[in-house]
């Protein structure tokens, strides 16, 4: 079951002030929870008030599957759409993305043209980034003592040492490059080692080691609720969930950021989207170099333009808590870091989902 | 000897006069129907027809890049490819680029060979500024093309007209050379699964039954007032949404949950050692059970309710014990109730998808969430169609087998 939520309600106050000029009205769709919150902050509440438009905000749980099927069907509903990068590679090769102008993007304040503002990844034919995340592993920091508590990737797979169940979302995304660092490969050789058949059984055989102590999750906002119910001790997670229950709620979570295999998030327009004007006015609008330093003062993903990070100040509501070393691109967390590997998994995600999903089963 | 026709009033023989009249009944009564007919041929059994085309017919390759299908279908599929294969496939992936189509076809290809996305994609970016000999151009843009296993793949993905998704769905590999094999042992899954939705398919309908039986048989026999109330109880459920019952279950018996408190709190089990009884099969079960409980009952009360108590009375009075009674009258009466009970539980929970998709975890999925992962996730929509089709066909099969044994015409729900 999809959640679906509808938050006019926050918006609609900004399109009753703007409504001379209001005149379309566009559905957002992202990934639910703290994140979508982020961006109704940054990106959905100013653009309302700049241009009087409405915005509807939906959730999903990625994949280009509901894509797919509105643009076949001739019935799209979506006007933008955030994805991942492997998707929005794979969407535009199919036909289901709309191609982006990367002139429609603005520059930085002091000049500089958007094509060098933005991180490498970033632009691409049907796709523009706005956010680097990443895939990190978190623990309760009340389970453990000062002096013996999870510090590296090998400690995630260690139950001797670390007893007790661990969450990891049910894929073999990122997972796979993890196990593999955890069995001595360096984060920089991943791919290369999977690339080979010999490589793919060595991931499994140190997950085999976990299987019987793992909680599979599927969407982002499980795995802090895992970890705050003790259902789990440690779990994977994408950062800024773990972030926004330290920061908002207070839990005592840590994370752990060796093996960290980080990505970029971007917006794409469906073929065929309603409101297309609008969708590419908004997300030009919203990969601003303001709009993304304020999202990063909501959630700790890095904003994708240069420009942005030396605007990245302190959490919204309390000036203490600085956003800077809680970034995957913070230079602490970033030593081991993995770069997602687009181009691998779009070739092997077949094969190897249903290696994933056998070795599941059995 | 004959007897001359009787004629009617009108002087038309009387048979004839009598046909003309019951065609026209049965023409208005095809009339009352034909609407729910025309829905159901429009939005059921169309679709599912289409649908199920899918796992046969695939023409993604074969429709976009036409000159290099046509040049792989005269290849035998075990000698070296040879330079007009290579020559047609570059100019069917110039023709794909500029269409835009060569990322379906990479994604056709890529399913039976990985890897042969980034082939076809970044030979598509090259293709136009390739020369004769046209084969080393191809191996020089990307190693996969040396490999005779990718050119027999790209034959399989060609072949629109094809059984590799239904052998898929049954865990074989259909070759480019014609042959099949069974599949890799660590990729081996669809059988297993099948059989694993047959279990617990049949756990739930047995639990039901267990479970059912004897409620229903309270409910035929309690006095009307009690019964009512009972009643209530049993449709109260049943009109509650499934999800809200599936997430209730999660709340009874996660690792923290009321039934585990509990067993710690009596001593049943330590703090440390709590049941795990959520997120397996033994989760799945148990949810399934609840959910489809009402689904035996009610047609077991249905029938149980039109049995005289005088049968049981009868039965004791000619001497029979209270077992034998039971045993040799009672229960062959609800035999009817309990076929139509059975059959409705096991259909249902064959097909059922929610509840192990929200609790199952690893081991207590069942093939319809890979159907589900299909359709969602890998977008892979012909070998969900596969499945869907292997299913379909074994439920099918199992009425049959009903019908056989028990005889469709005595199933009764209500």
């Amino acid at each position: 079951m999809k959640l679906k939520s509808l938050l006019i309600g926050a918006a609609s106050t900004f399109a009753i002030a703007g409504v001379a000029m209001a005149d379309s009205t566009i559905t957002v769709v992202s990934w639910g929870g703290a994140y979508t919150k982020s961006q109704v902050e940054a990106y959905h509440k100013p653009w309302m008030a700049a241009t009087g438009n409405t915005i509807i905000s939906e959730d999903y749980n990625g994949g280009l599957a509901e894509i797919k099927s509105q643009v076949e069907a001739g019935n799209v509903t979506w006007d933008i759409v955030d994805v991942e990068l492997s998707d929005a590679i794979r969407g535009c090769d199919e036909g289901l993305l709309e191609e982006i102008d990367p002139a429609i993007l603005p520059p930085a304040p002091d000049g500089t043209p958007a094509s060098e503002d933005f991180i490498s990844l970033a632009i691409h034919d049907c796709a523009v980034a706005n956010i680097v995340w990443s895939t990190v592993y978190a623990y309760d920091g009340d389970t453990y003592t000062a002096f013996n508590r999870p510090r590296s990737i090998a400690d995630f797979f260690d139950t001797a040492a670390f007893p007790g169940k661990r969450g990891i979302r049910k894929s073999p995304k990122a997972i796979l490059e993890m196990a593999l660092v955890a069995d001595g490969v360096l984060p920089a050789d991943v791919y290369e080692v999977l690339e080979e058949e010999e490589g793919v059984d060595r991931a499994f055989a140190m997950l085999d080691t976990i299987k019987d102590d793992v909680v599979w999750w599927e969407a982002g906002a499980q795995p802090p609720q895992l970890l705050a119910d003790g259902e789990v001790v440690m779990t994977t997670a994408y950062n800024g969930r773990i972030f926004n229950a330290m920061a908002s709620e207070g839990k005592p979570f840590e994370i752990v950021w060796d093996a960290q295999v980080f990505d970029v998030d971007l917006w794409a327009i469906p073929k065929g989207a309603p409101n297309k004007e609008a969708a590419m006015d908004f997300l030009a609008f919203s990969t601003a170099t303001e709009q993304l330093a304020a999202q990063a003062s909501w959630i700790s993903y890095g904003p994708a333009r240069l420009s942005s990070s030396a605007l990245v100040g302190s959490y919204h509501s309390n000036p203490d808590l600085k956003m800077g070393p809680h970034m995957p691109t913070a230079p602490g967390n970033f030593i081991s870091a993995i770069a997602n590997g687009f181009e691998f998994w779009a070739d092997n995600q077949d094969e190897l989902n249903e290696r994933f999903n056998a070795w599941l089963a059995n | 000897m004959s007897a001359a026709p009787i004629i009617a009033a009108d002087g038309t023989p009387l048979k004839r006069k009598l046909e003309q009249a019951m065609r026209v009944s049965r023409l208005r009564a095809f009339g009352l129907v034909a609407p729910l007919l025309a829905f159901i041929l429009a939005v059921l059994i169309i679709p599912i027809i289409i649908f199920m085309a899918q796992g046969v017919y695939d023409p993604t390759y074969s429709d976009r890049m036409p000159e290099s299908t046509a040049a792989l279908m005269e290849w035998d599929g075990t000698s070296e490819p040879t330079e007009d294969m290579a020559a047609a496939m570059v100019r069917d992936l110039i023709a794909a680029r500029e269409a835009k189509t060569i990322g379906k076809v990479a994604t056709r290809v890529n399913r039976e060979y990985s890897g042969a996305r980034s082939a076809f994609t970044k030979s598509a970016r090259r293709a136009a500024r390739m020369d004769a000999p046209f084969l080393e151009a191809l191996h020089s843009t990307d190693k996969d093309w040396k490999d005779i296993e990718m050119w027999r793949s790209i034959r399989v993905a060609a072949t629109s007209i094809t059984p590799a998704y239904y052998l898929a769905s049954l865990d074989y590999k259909f070759e480019g050379d014609g042959s099949v094999r069974l599949q890799d042992e660590n990729r081996r899954i669809h059988v297993r699964l099948f059989l694993r939705t047959l279990e617990i398919s049949l756990v739930v309908t047995i639990g039901c039954f267990l479970l059912g039986y004897p409620v229903a048989w309270l409910l035929a026999n309690l006095p009307a007032r009690k019964a009512n109330l009972l009643l209530i109880l049993v449709l109260l459920p049943f009109w509650t949404s499934i999800l809200v019952r599936t997430t209730a279950w999660i709340a009874m018996l996660q690792g923290q949950g009321v039934v585990n408190d509990l067993a710690v709190f009596v001593g049943i089990t330590a703090d440390d050692a709590r049941f795990s009884m959520i997120y397996n099969k033994l989760g799945t079960v148990i949810a399934m059970v609840h959910i489809l409980l009402p689904f035996m009952i009610l047609p077991l009360y249905s029938v149980m309710k039109t049995i005289p108590p005088s049968y049981l009375r009868a039965a004791k009075s000619l001497g029979a014990t209270n077992w034998t009674a039971f045993w040799r009258v009672y229960f062959p009466n609800t035999v009817p109730g309990i076929g139509a009970g059975a059959l409705l539980v096991f259909i249902l929970a064959i097909g059922y998808y929610i509840t192990p998709a929200l609790v199952g975890g690893q081991d207590g999925q069942m093939i319809s969430n890979f159907i589900d992962f299909h359709m969602r996730k890998s977008l892979n929509w012909s070998l969900a169609a596969a499945m869907g089709g292997v299913l379909l066909i074994f439920v099918l099969f199992l009425y049959w087998i009903y019908d056989r044994v028990v005889g469709i015409d005595k199933m009764k729900l209500g």
